[in-house]
């Protein structure tokens, strides 16, 4: 090959190389309607690597609801949504790749928030959505010093932050041991899995324990927990009266499994959020009958919204689920209602700045004076099925409930009486002096109620 | 020696290098392109999605390389060196805010190569393979230090680090611009001293102990030292990447950051790239941590949404793995040789 045709060819395999990261991506789901009026929304899914079972079902409930929104209600207003999907595998280099990606929006609609599905890429992200003026809305996970928005204007924790998962849970066992002073003297044991979200709630249930007089003992599970022999040992030592799990992934069948051998009565175990839906207990076969979990995603599908759905999507074969047996879901309701949640503070921020595709600063607005009362709720036909909530600058969670589900063996009934409060006078404090350290330590300027208002045009 | 390990470790085929001219002009264009092409042309995500992560595993990949491609001592600890290393310079940043930046930097560097150097100590009765295993352990401990001892992470909540604050005489360096300098800049400084290192009489030492550890001690090569040194150096080397993967491109980690899986990259990194070779880190960190990206662009464009999102990673992941089979069986020296090789057909 002679000098200059190899030279050519290598000019050719660079050029060849880096011009697809000029080109912009071009897959999209389109919806009909006019290309200059559609808000476009991306979701960072994963629906390949080690938690693809327990994320298909959540962009299913995502999916079908924007597609009924589009179908049904000709959108927001009028203004139809468009969605791209990104894979992130669950791991923080994609996400953050499919992040930078797709922020700067597609076909003149900017990116009106960001729903980053996974722990360490919520972090990952949080100081780069700040500077780009995007909301990162993070239902049932996420920093829990982002409630505080004064310190977070752009990190929204809604719905339920792990400090009220972890209330809750305890104030379900004092509804069960008949009142709180009852608390006193009980030993509670968590066992949690070894990583930044396990320990998560270590903080709170400190505090609890000391508030209320219960023993605190915390047991950790090393990542990915397929081996808990020794930690229910230690339980069936210990012999606590209740058993809070925190788990992820196969870590929660697991739990279940190695309790029942060792003897722990199942019904005495409480899984948390990620540790609470038909694809973490299942595994666990005939032995998870009498589990219970609490999620602010409750189980079933006879919600007004999902009927609604089922009617219009599901049954004329336009879901996105592979597995209609996913419908109803755990998972898949908290793709609805992170969605729902999601489309009103859009509502919220169109009815301010205009009924068109609206940018982050102006979609942050609507999610700070985003109200979802039992009404709103009502017509929206997700009335048990999203808590009420009312977010402000200094409350970006808005609700902190969560419902309690038992498993049957064969899906989840609702067991408690309606959502479980956690106790957020008691923790209000504390959170918003751990975002005060942050603040602290990163030179930011906690704003003041006035400036935000200011600031909103 | 078993002949698969003898194998393994025997002294690499260098690539034919062209002349000096070519090479510098080569190394000229490749500078000016990164420090004065690119700030002018970049947007945000070739800064935050493929130039920064790029330089930084490139960096990790190069002080793997010193440890283990010029002195031949195996190591699967890489990822806890960066994790040192970010915890290292997290702290100095946090406690001695008076010392500049690129002193934090190099401080957590210089604290991440003295626990490589503890963690070398076995290297002087374990050889070749062998010592994946001590190396494999503090990988785990360390990792597990980071994640329950709260001191480290200034007992944040989820035992996670975030930089107080990028700054250096004056300049705010928390823009992507910013922080693709800084990473540019560190990457540049380390990699400079490492070609010193390599050409020096340390470097000789240790591709003297690489291909023969009882010959070199008899010609008097001092072999502890040289052992020890290149975990010393290589460990540094990997602090420093991993306070920057903490600090210029994620923001926020925790010690899970940094497990075992970043450690195999590492070691992918410079088995792909060319072991004993220094360009070799960065195509090596080129192809494993661009190719992905590359990958997804390329499918997006070809297949737009004909396949869902699942099917197209599994797709690449299948594409991704026979490029590697495909690059290894071509040229086992890895992709440095390889293209060494290209200029040079007859050989």
């Amino acid at each position: 090959m002679s000098r200059l045709s190899r030279v050519l060819g290598a000019a050719a395999l660079a050029a060849s190389l880096t011009a697809p990261f000029s080109l912009p991506s071009t897959a999209f789901a389109q919806e009909a309607g006019a290309p200059a009026a559609k808000q476009y929304i991306p979701l960072a899914t994963y629906r390949v690597g080690a938690y693809a079972s327990s994320g298909t079902p959540v962009w299913g409930g995502t999916i079908d609801y924007l597609r009924y929104l589009n179908e049904v209600e000709g959108g927001i207003n009028g203004v139809k949504l468009t969605w791209e999907e990104c894979e992130t595998e669950w791991a923080v280099e994609k996400g953050v790749e499919c992040y930078e990606r797709l922020k700067g929006g597609r076909d003149g609609s900017p990116v009106p928030l960001f729903l980053p599905h996974g722990d360490p890429i919520t972090k990952a992200l949080t100081e780069k959505s700040a500077a780009d003026k995007i909301p990162l809305l993070t239902t049932g996970y996420g920093r829990t010093e982002a409630i505080d928005g004064r310190v977070f204007p752009y990190s929204f924790t809604v719905l339920f932050s792990f400090w009220s998962e972890a209330s809750s849970a305890i104030n379900y066992i004092a509804e069960q041991v008949g009142g709180k002073d009852k608390l006193k003297g009980l030993k509670i044991a968590t066992v949690y899995h070894d990583s930044p979200y396990g320990k998560e709630t270590q903080v709170p249930l400190d505090l609890l324990a000391k508030t209320y007089g219960f023993e605190n003992i915390q047991i950790a599970v090393p990542h990915p927990g397929n081996d808990q022999s020794a930690q229910w040992a230690r339980i069936r030592q210990i012999k606590p009266d209740w058993v809070f799990l925190r788990g992820w992934g196969v870590m929660t069948a697991v739990a279940i499994k190695t309790a029942a051998k060792t003897g722990f009565p199942v019904d005495h175990i409480i899984g948390g959020i990620w540790s609470g839906s038909e694809e973490d207990v299942r595994p666990a076969g005939s032995v998870g009958k009498g589990y219970l979990a609490i999620t602010p995603f409750p189980a079933g599908a006879e919600f007004g919204i999902l009927k609604k759905i089922k009617a219009a999507i599901v049954d004329q074969g336009k879901s996105d689920l592979k597995d209609l047996k996913s419908f109803g879901s755990v998972y898949y309701n908290s793709g609805v209602i992170e969605t729902i949640i999601a489309v009103e503070a859009i509502r919220t921020a169109q009815a301010r700045f205009g009924k068109r595709p609206l940018t982050g600063e102006e979609t942050q607005w609507g999610l700070e004076h985003l109200v979802l009362d039992e009404a709103r709720l009502k017509e929206l036909g997700a009335d048990g099925l999203v808590q009420p909530l009312r977010l402000s600058i200094k409350d970006h969670e808005g609700g902190g409930a969560g419902k309690v589900l038992q498993w049957d063996g064969g899906k989840w009934n609702i067991v408690s009486n309606g959502w479980v409060k956690s106790d957020r006078e008691l923790l209000l404090p504390v959170i918003y002096e751990r975002a005060a350290a942050y603040a602290r330590e990163k030179g930011i300027t906690p704003r003041s109620e006035d400036t935000a208002e200011a600031s909103a045009k | 020696m078993p002949p698969a390990l003898a194998a393994a470790l025997a002294p690499v085929r260098r690539p034919v290098l062209p002349a000096l001219p070519v090479r510098a002009a080569g190394l000229a264009l490749l500078l000016a392109v990164a420090f004065v092409a690119i700030p002018l042309t970049a947007t945000d995500y070739w800064y935050n999605a493929i130039l920064i992560p790029f330089l930084i595993m490139a960096l990790a990949g190069l002080g793997l390389n010193l440890t283990m491609g010029y002195a031949g001592q195996a190591s699967l600890g890489t990822g806890a060196f960066m994790a040192v290393g970010a915890y290292a310079t997290y702290n100095l940043l946090l406690r001695l805010p008076e010392l500049p930046l690129p002193v934090s930097l190099a401080g957590g560097g210089l604290i991440a190569g003295a626990v490589g150097l503890v963690v070398g100590l076995p290297s002087l009765r374990i050889k070749g393979f062998y010592l994946i295993a001590p190396t494999l352990a503090a990988q785990f401990l360390i990792e597990w230090v980071f994640n329950q001892v709260g001191w480290f992470s200034n007992y944040a909540s989820s035992s996670a680090i975030s930089a107080p604050r990028l700054v250096f005489l004056g300049y705010d360096l928390s823009s992507p611009a910013g922080r693709y300098a800084l990473t540019l800049t560190s990457v540049s400084v380390v990699t400079v001293l490492a070609w010193r290192l390599v050409g020096s009489q340390t470097g000789r030492n240790w591709r003297a102990v690489r291909d023969g550890e009882t010959a070199a001690a008899v010609i008097g090569v001092p072999v502890a030292r040289a052992k020890l040194s290149a975990f010393f150096v290589g460990a540094a080397v990997s602090g420093v990447a991993g306070a920057l993967w903490a600090f210029a491109y994620l923001g926020t980690v925790d010690a899970r950051s940094f497990d075992l899986d970043r450690s195999f990259q590492a070691m992918f990194i410079i088995i792909i790239g060319g072991l004993s070779s220094l360009s070799g880190s960065f195509i090596g960190a080129a192809f494993i941590v661009l190719t992905p990206i590359l990958l997804t662009h390329l499918s997006n464009a070809l297949l737009g949404g004909s396949l869902d999102g699942g099917q197209i990673s599994n797709l690449q992941r299948i594409l991704f793995g026979a490029l590697i089979i495909g690059f290894l069986i071509k040229e086992p020296n890895g992709l440095a040789a390889l293209l060494g090789r290209l200029r040079h057909p007859a050989r």
